[in-house]
Order: C-alpha cells, then structure tokens, then sequence
C-alpha cells in the first residue's frame, strides 16, 4: 500500500486513504489493581488497514488491545479511562452495550480456543446470538465465513466432527472464521500466531492481507518481522506508553525516536 | 561410563524400584480384600443371595438389601446431583476470587470431612423424629431418610468436583465466548459445563461409589427391613446395614452371607470406577 508506506504519520495516513478513523483513543489510561499500565494513549486507527502494535513484553500492548472490545471488564479491579471513539460514540461509556459492542468488534486470541462442539456450530454459535437465520441462509453464512478464513476446502467434508480434532493452525482459522461470521466491523488479532508452526503462521499472515480489504485490522506482535510484513501502520509501545505510531515502512527504515530504532534492531526487549 | 552418568543410573533406578514397590503394595491390599471376599462369600454367592429375602435368615438372600440399597443411592444421587453441579456452577463461575465464594468453597470442604454418622443424626433429627410426630408412628424411619443422608455425604463432593472442573477450562475459552457477545449465562450452559462435561459426571459416579459403602447414616434412618420394601416412605434395608447386622450375628451361615454381600458391595463401587474411568476417557479427543 503505497499511500500508507508514503506517509509520515496516521493523520496523513487517514487523508491519504480518504476515510475517518475507524477507532479514536483519546488519553486512554488503564490500571490494574492501582498499577498504571497505559499512561495517556492517543491514536486514530484508520479504516480497512491492518494496523500492528510492537513492544516488549509488558508494554502494555495486549492491554490496549483488550480494551477495544472492553473484554478486559471481565475481571475485577481493572479500570479504563479515557474515551474510544468507534463510529462517532464512545465505547467506554456504560451506556455503550456489550453485545451490540461484541458484535462490531471481533476477536481472535494467542492459542486456538475453539469450543467443545462441532466444527459447524463453532461457526454458528455466535451468529445465533446475534441473528436468527433460517436453516439455508446460516450454512450458508457458515461456508462464507469458513472460505473467507481459509478453512473450507480442509472441513468441507468434516463439518460435524468435533473441532478438537483440528491442527493448531486450522483451529485458529476456525477462530478467525467465528470472528468474522459476525460480520465485525473492527478485528482485533491478540498475537494470533504465537502459538504456530512457521507455515501455519505463513497462512495466517496471507490470510490477514485479504481480511483487510472487508475489516479493520489491529494486531498485536511480538514478532517484529510478522509486523513488517503484513500491517499498513506500526505502533510502537513501551512501559505503557506510545512511543510512535507511523506507517510500517516508515517505522522500520527511519523510525523518527531513539528507543523505536533501539527496539527494531534488536538494542533491548 | 563417566560416574555422574552411573550415579544417576542408580538413582533412577532406585526411584523407579521404590514407587513400584509402592505401588505394588497399595495393588497387594486391593487383590487381597477382593480375594478374602470372595474366599469368605463364596459359599452364599449364589443364585438366592439376589433372589430371596433377609426374613429367611440362614436360607435366604439379600434381594431386599439389594433393592434397598439401589433405591437408597438413587435418592441420594437424585438430590444431590442438581443441588452440587449448581452450586458448584456458581462457585466457579460467578463467586469465583470473592470472599462468599471462597467461604462457601471452605465451608463444602468442611461437610466433605463431616463424620458420615453426623449425617445420619442430622437427617433422624430434621426428618424422622417429625415424620414420627407427625404421623403419629406410622412413619418414621424410611428409605427416604436414608437417601437424604446420603445426599448429604454425596453432596459436597459433587460440588467439589464440579466447582473444580469447571475451574480447569482454561479463562480463555470464557474470554473466547464473551468477546463473541454472549452472555455469561449462555457461556456456562452451553460452553463451560460442555467442555467439563464428563469431569463432573465422573463426580458424580464416584460421589455415588462413595455412598454405597455407607452404613452409619442409614442406621438412624432407613433403619432397615426383612422384607422387601420399594416405597421409599418404608423403613428399608440396605447391603451396608445388613452385612454390619450378619457380622455381628453369630452364625457362620450369616457370616458367609454378609461377606458375599460385601463382595457385592465392592463390585459394585469397582464397576463405577471403571464406568468414570471410561467416561473420561472418551472424552479426550486425539489430535491427529
């Protein structure tokens, strides 16, 4: 994406491509038990891009990402302030529903979780919630979101066998598959191949490339190669902070701050 | 051979010889109780053990004992199993890290270690001495006391199992369902309590084998019964009552008769084992 690999910095990037942000953040801060993990998080994630956040361990990466379809509300003692803007409303706000928010915003988790039922219920199980589809129209909906992750061909004839009997790399294609069959408008990708084999991690990152022209992509990476290869922007965390936040090329040939390039050339993390 | 190599040769070899030495010594006391059961019993394991009555004595069986007991244990189980897989739902799922949680969690574990015959007192004191005033002593003693008791002991080790199963299925399977958009209440019924699905029936199967060696419960409330009862309101005999009654009994006849009864009683908690063995098993599903 030239426009992308061109630009100097997200607000360019969002005219250059001609659209809003998808995802606003304005002075997030988030704490755990008291521990401040993100100190005042600023970004515009822009729409149908796949956009990476890098940064040791720690950093608060996966943090920021659990936040954007709050699936972090699900412990206790854990506080987001600060406001995310999706569509013009803030999702923070109590008022903002969970389901309604769930449904927009997908997501896919670091180990393969499918559910203990059969490979075609795993894909229906959440469109049910959702929909009410008749019989035709939700195996239908079922193989589209199956092609659409790049599983079909493997489980067109296994439909009814349990999912746990699938590799690593198919069931987190599963996973993407139950993600997408929502039809999100945003998918968030929790380092999706950290637990898979180099050619499965080949087809997740393929697959990644043509989600994006239908979903907005943020992905989360400790692989600094992963992120080079198939995001249009890099933010780059450390200690809860954003660093910088660039299009990709840009990031990883003349990254504009000191720790950036001490962190993608290997000087600590 | 370098000697660091042969010193922990030795020592493994060692480790291995003492925990099959272990091992062989807990297997030697099983083969040895099933042997002298069966040594003892087997001149009354025959067809009128399961066919005739206590009321014939010496020329009898233990067909009331039997039904007795089956009855007994189905009460219990049918109690307990819907009261503990709730509760045990709701300690690992929704009082899971609170402090009522962790309370109730300690206080299971309390009624898990409570003396079986507390069991039976409790039950006589809530259920038989009112059933006796109540109907003036037509009732009051019965199987259905018995079953309560045995719910009682069955009970937290249901919720046990439960809660701890439960707890087992990895957080992100939760994580998984909710950031779908659905509900805690979907995510338990249809996720959670599938994925622990064959862990809590083991529970139950062993919270079942548990109690059909029971004997001190029973005394104070089904009582027991030389002829054959089905109606739970009656009193009612059981193979852990009768085989406590013929070996305080001084009659050799009755001795071989109580032993073949515990035969019985063994095999039937050895087939719920190997019955949860199985279940779990085929839950696991290959990877290939």
């Amino acid at each position: 994406m030239t426009d992308s690999a061109l630009a100097t910095n997200p607000a360019q990037v969002a005219a250059a491509s001609a659209v809003a942000p998808k995802l606003t953040v304005r002075d997030l801060h988030f704490y755990y038990n008291g521990f401040h993990a993100l100190k005042g998080i600023n970004m515009d994630i822009p729409e149908k891009k796949v956009t990476a956040i890098i940064g040791p361990s720690g950093c608060g990466k996966s943090t920021l990402l659990r936040i954007f379809n709050r699936i972090y509300a699900i412990y206790p003692k854990l506080e987001a302030k600060g406001e995310i803007v999706l569509d013009g409303e803030n999702i923070l706000d109590p008022r903002y529903s969970m389901n309604r928010l769930r449904g927009k915003v997908g997501m896919v988790f670091q180990k393969p979780v499918p559910f203990p039922m059969t490979i075609f219920e795993n894909v229906a199980y959440g469109i049910r919630h959702h929909e009410k589809l008749s019989k035709a129209d939700m195996t239908g909906r079922v193989e589209q979101a199956l092609r659409s992750a790049a599983l079909w061909d493997e489980v067109k004839d296994k439909l009814k066998q349990n999912a746990l009997g699938l590799s690593g790399g198919q069931q987190q294609r599963l996973c993407i598959a139950r993600a997408i069959a929502l039809k999100p408008e945003v998918l968030l990708l929790d380092e999706p191949t950290s637990a898979l084999d180099p050619i499965a991690t080949g087809r997740i990152e393929q697959l990644v490339e043509e989600l994006k022209n239908e979903f907005t992509i943020v992905i989360v990476t400790h692989n600094m190669q992963q992120a080079a290869r198939c995001s249009d922007l890099t933010a780059f965390m450390y200690m809860g902070e954003l660093i910088e936040f660039d299009g990709t090329e840009k990031i990883f040939t003349k990254p504009g701050k000191k720790q950036t390039e001490d962190y993608i050339t290997g000087r600590f993390g | 051979m370098s000697t660091i190599y042969l010193r922990r040769r030795i020592t493994n070899w060692l480790a291995m010889g003492l925990s099959m030495l272990a091992t062989l010594i807990g297997l030697a006391f099983l083969a040895w109780i099933l042997w002298e059961t069966l040594r003892q019993g087997i001149s009354a394991l025959n067809l009128k053990l399961f066919t005739r009555i206590t009321a014939n004595g010496a020329d009898g069986g233990l067909a009331n004992a039997m039904v007795g007991s089956l009855i007994i244990n189905f009460i219990g189980i049918a109690i307990a199993t819907p009261i503990g897989v709730l509760a045990g739902t709701w300690l690992a799922e929704y009082a899971n890290r609170t402090k009522l949680g962790e309370t109730i969690r300690f206080l299971n574990d309390i009624l898990l270690s409570a003396p079986s015959i507390v069991m039976g007192l409790f039950v006589y004191t809530i259920i038989v001495l009112p059933s006796t005033a109540l109907t003036h002593g037509s009732t009051s003693f019965s199987g259905f006391a018995g079953g309560v008791a045995l719910a009682l002991i069955a009970l937290p080790v249901i919720v046990r199992t439960t809660d701890e199963m439960l707890r087992l299925v990895p957080s992100t399977l939760r994580e998984a369902a909710l950031s779908l958009g659905v509900p805690q209440w979907k995510l338990t019924l249809q996720i959670l309590i599938r994925a622990a699905r064959s862990g809590i029936i083991t529970g139950v199967l062993l919270a079942l084998a548990r109690i059909s060696g029971e004997t001190a419960p029973l005394l104070f409330t089904a009582f027991g019964n030389n002829y054959m009862a089905i109606n739970p309101i009656d009193k009612m005999s059981s193979l852990p009552q009768i085989i406590y009654q013929y070996a305080n009994d001084p009659g050799d006849d009755l001795h071989a008769m109580a032993w073949a009864g515990a035969f019985v009683v063994t095999m039937f908690v050895l087939l719920l084992s190997l019955a949860s063995r199985l279940v779990l098993s085929r839950s696991k599903v290959s990877h290939d």
